[in-house]
């Protein structure tokens, strides 16, 4: 049925078509919305679930691995810091093989603390055993917790839904929510793999040594790697009887003879299918790569597709501190031997606005060769250069946070 | 401790055996039924003389006989998670789980959550840790679990100290024991005196239904409190002192003795308490000084001559005073009662 409504009360009315057991509800903006709309349909008996508002980000997921080995089906979302607060559990219910899903509001990670979108707190996390799909759109949120449901419980793995905080989970827009028969068609109730049944009693989560961690761990690694395979025809799925297009682990947009290739992942795609658009009509041939599935990471669909190209930008809203571009370096190794030139545009993080002419500069370098290797898009290089040479003049140059704040303030009055 | 529910406790003075065959036959304790269920049975890896596996048994056997077998068991990490599941055996005969340090009261939550979902409120949860995951890295966990009032019976097995990475001090460890990191060295050896916190009274604090303590020497008082525990439903909580005689120097075969002394002294206060309010105390019978019960241990040994006579006379008063302490605030003397 098409409502216009926000983007986490979407996320949660899919949620609860999705029938889930448990709900586990621990706040933290930008994820708020989802889990009190969930909370509400509870509350009012909409949805016969248990709903446990918990002390804590790692009791949240603590719960879920509870409720997860004993059958239910269990859900939560968090963001940022509530991510790293759970990290130990986020590694153990992977390490687990148990099935719980969890939307991840995608937000910064702090210090400085900044509640606004960027994607610092799903690469935190990318090694942890989880599936991580992101959404373009709301409609795509909305459509991905459903896949997420099914793929959790055909593979026996947690997966992770990043929907951009704010961009997407407060956004206003028109989406399609689909009806319950739709959804009970296409999610068959929890088969568990492995569960705590007094009539077949099993110790879950026993010490392992030096002499099979690898094995099981590697088995852990094949377990997560099968959603490359299942994926696929489970949107098709999914696709036909929703009757548009699920997101599966790659979305080209324009990519036939695209030389140059913007690569992103989330709602950032939006505005770079805007700017591709209007260079195409100009004339440049270049075209876009969404990453839907980031983890695990679907390297031949994502070597096949940009076959064709002969530079690769690849705009990401997180970096490896000392570094560089994360995603950016995942392209980097796929495409090793191509000898093409992979620039990385760091973009939007800690929720700066990312602005369609800001982006055209870049991809027009691009198309030049002008491009630098790595660029921060919109980086103010006045206040960057006040504060390095503040550090450099006086030992006791104080907090940098609190610096570059004081400079912008001074700045706006001059 | 109501009298109907008790009406008996023998034990043989001087054995510390407890005198199951002077009761009647549905009477007798859970552990002098052949069929028992030997939840954590043997084969296991626990050091010799260790009271964390007793109690473990004791009380998930006594909480088996109960629920007739419905029971799922959650374990933090530690010594009792290691010992008992040296991949790819178990000792445990009842679905078994262990997630993490932390949160083992979170995972019971969720088990109790997903079980009453599914429908399956018939089968019941506890959920198990050591002083350290429950008094210091638990202890949020705990809480939260506590103050939602989840229908989970948490045991904590306090053995006072990290014993699982090499006896270092936890929030549950007394004051002058030796540890490895309160080490017997300068002004004040030992642990120090005025830290640490009595898990049991901060759980009743949360005014949740049960609230009990026990120890490995009196098995009918233990099987019956996990009983009593059994039978209620929502946040309870039973503390089980668990003698370590890796961690504390002591003989393997002392563990009992350790437990008794450790009742007798009044350093280890045995109580039971509904809704936040204390309702029974184990009266003390043989009140014995607390250095009868330090004198066993080589954590204490520094209070000691090589001859065995008291030689730090101040820091034995002060745990004295502590013993006394507790003796009043939970009534353990009839003549304070």
């Amino acid at each position: 049925m098409l409502q216009q409504i926000e983007g986490s009360r979407a996320v949660a009315s899919a949620v609860a078509l999705c029938r889930p057991n448990v709900v586990c509800a621990y706040p933290i903006s930008p994820q708020t919305h989802i889990i009190e709309a969930i909370g509400a349909m509870v509350k009012a008996g909409e949805l016969d679930a248990e709903f446990v508002n918990v002390d804590s980000e790692m009791a949240a997921m603590s719960v879920l691995i509870g409720a997860s080995a004993v059958g239910a089906r269990a859900y939560t979302a968090t963001a940022s810091q509530g991510l790293l607060y759970m990290m130990e559990a986020v590694y153990n219910v992977a390490g687990l093989g148990l099935p719980a899903v969890m939307t991840l509001a995608n937000r910064a990670l702090g210090a400085p603390i900044n509640i606004w979108n960027d994607h610092s707190d799903a690469m935190s996390v990318r090694d942890a055993g989880w599936v991580q799909l992101f959404a373009e759109t709301n409609q795509e949120a909305i459509d991905l917790h459903i896949l997420a449901f099914s793929l959790a419980e055909e593979l026996s793995v947690p997966v992770m839904v990043c929907v951009d905080g704010f961009i997407l989970t407060h956004a206003i827009e028109r989406v399609d929510v689909p009806e319950q028969t739709q959804v009970d068609r296409l999610l068959a109730p929890f088969e568990p793999r492995h569960v705590l049944d007094p009539h077949d009693p099993v110790s879950i989560g026993a010490m392992v040594g030096p002499d099979a961690f690898t094995e099981v761990r590697y088995l852990a690694s094949i377990r997560l790697s099968r959603a490359l395979d299942v994926l696929p025809p489970l949107a098709q799925r999914h696709s036909d009887e929703l009757a548009r297009s699920v997101p599966s682990l790659v979305s080209p947009y324009r990519l036939d003879d695209a030389d140059v290739v913007v690569v992103a992942m989330g709602s950032v795609l939006g505005t770079i299918k805007d700017v591709i658009d209007e260079m195409r009509d100009d004339g440049h041939a270049i075209g876009a790569l969404g990453v839907s599935c980031f983890r695990p990471f679907p390297k031949d669909q994502i070597r096949d597709a940009l076959a064709g190209a002969s530079r690769v930008v690849v705009v990401e809203k997180a970096f490896s501190l000392g570094y560089g571009g994360i995603l950016a370096t995942d392209i980097a190794l796929v495409l090793s031997g191509r000898g093409i030139p992979i620039h990385t545009v760091i973009a939007g993080l800690g929720g700066r606005p990312v602005w369609a002419a800001s982006l055209r500069t870049c991809f027009n370098e691009a198309v030049d060769a002008t491009l630098s290797e790595t660029t921060f898009l919109d980086l103010d290089e006045e206040v960057v250069a006040r504060e390095v040479d503040r550090m450099a003049a006086t030992r006791r140059s104080g907090p940098s946070a609190e610096n570059v704040l004081r400079d912008l303030a001074e700045r706006s009055r001059t | 401790m109501s009298a109907e529910r008790v009406p008996v406790r023998f034990y043989q003075v001087g054995s510390f055996a407890v005198g199951n065959r002077l009761v009647s036959a549905d009477r007798r304790n859970a552990q002098s039924d052949p069929q028992r269920a030997n939840s954590l049975t043997s084969g296991h890896r626990a050091c010799a003389g260790c009271g964390e596996a007793l109690g473990a048994r004791y009380a998930l056997d006594a909480a088996t006989r109960v629920t007739n077998g419905q029971l799922v068991a959650v374990n933090a990490t530690g010594c009792l998670e290691v010992f008992s599941t040296p991949y790819p055996e178990t000792s445990w005969q009842l679905p078994w789980l262990h997630s993490l340090f932390a949160n083992s009261p979170s995972v019971a939550t969720g088990v109790a959550a997903g079980l009453r979902s599914l429908g399956k409120s018939e089968v019941r949860v506890v959920a198990q840790g050591g002083d350290g995951g429950t008094a210091d890295i638990g202890m949020g966990a705990l809480s939260g679990m506590f103050e939602r009032n989840d229908d989970v019976l948490y045991i904590c097995y306090d053995n006072e100290a990290y014993m699982n990475t090499g006896v270092q001090r936890s929030s549950a460890t007394p004051g002058a024991a030796r540890t490895a990191t309160t080490d017997v060295v300068g002004e004040h050896p030992g642990n120090v005196f005025g830290t640490g916190k009595f898990v049991p009274a901060i759980a009743m604090a949360h005014e949740i239904p049960y609230v009990a303590t026990a120890s490995v020497a009196d098995l009918f008082d233990l099987e019956t409190k996990v009983e009593r525990a059994m039978s209620m439903h929502g946040a309870r909580y039973l503390h089980i002192l668990v003698p370590c005689p890796l961690g504390w120097g002591s003989a393997s075969s002392d563990t009992i003795r350790l437990s008794r002394l450790a009742e007798e002294t009044g350093l280890f206060p045995v109580f039971e308490a509904e809704n936040g309010e204390l309702t029974g105390s184990r009266t003390i019978r043989h009140r014995v000084p607390v250095e009868e019960y330090l004198r066993l241990q080589r954590r204490f040994s520094h209070l000691f001559t090589r001859e065995g006579e008291v030689k730090d006379v101040a820091t034995v008063a002060r745990i004295q005073a502590i013993a006394d302490r507790n003796i009043r605030r939970y009534r353990l003397s009839e003549e304070v009662s």
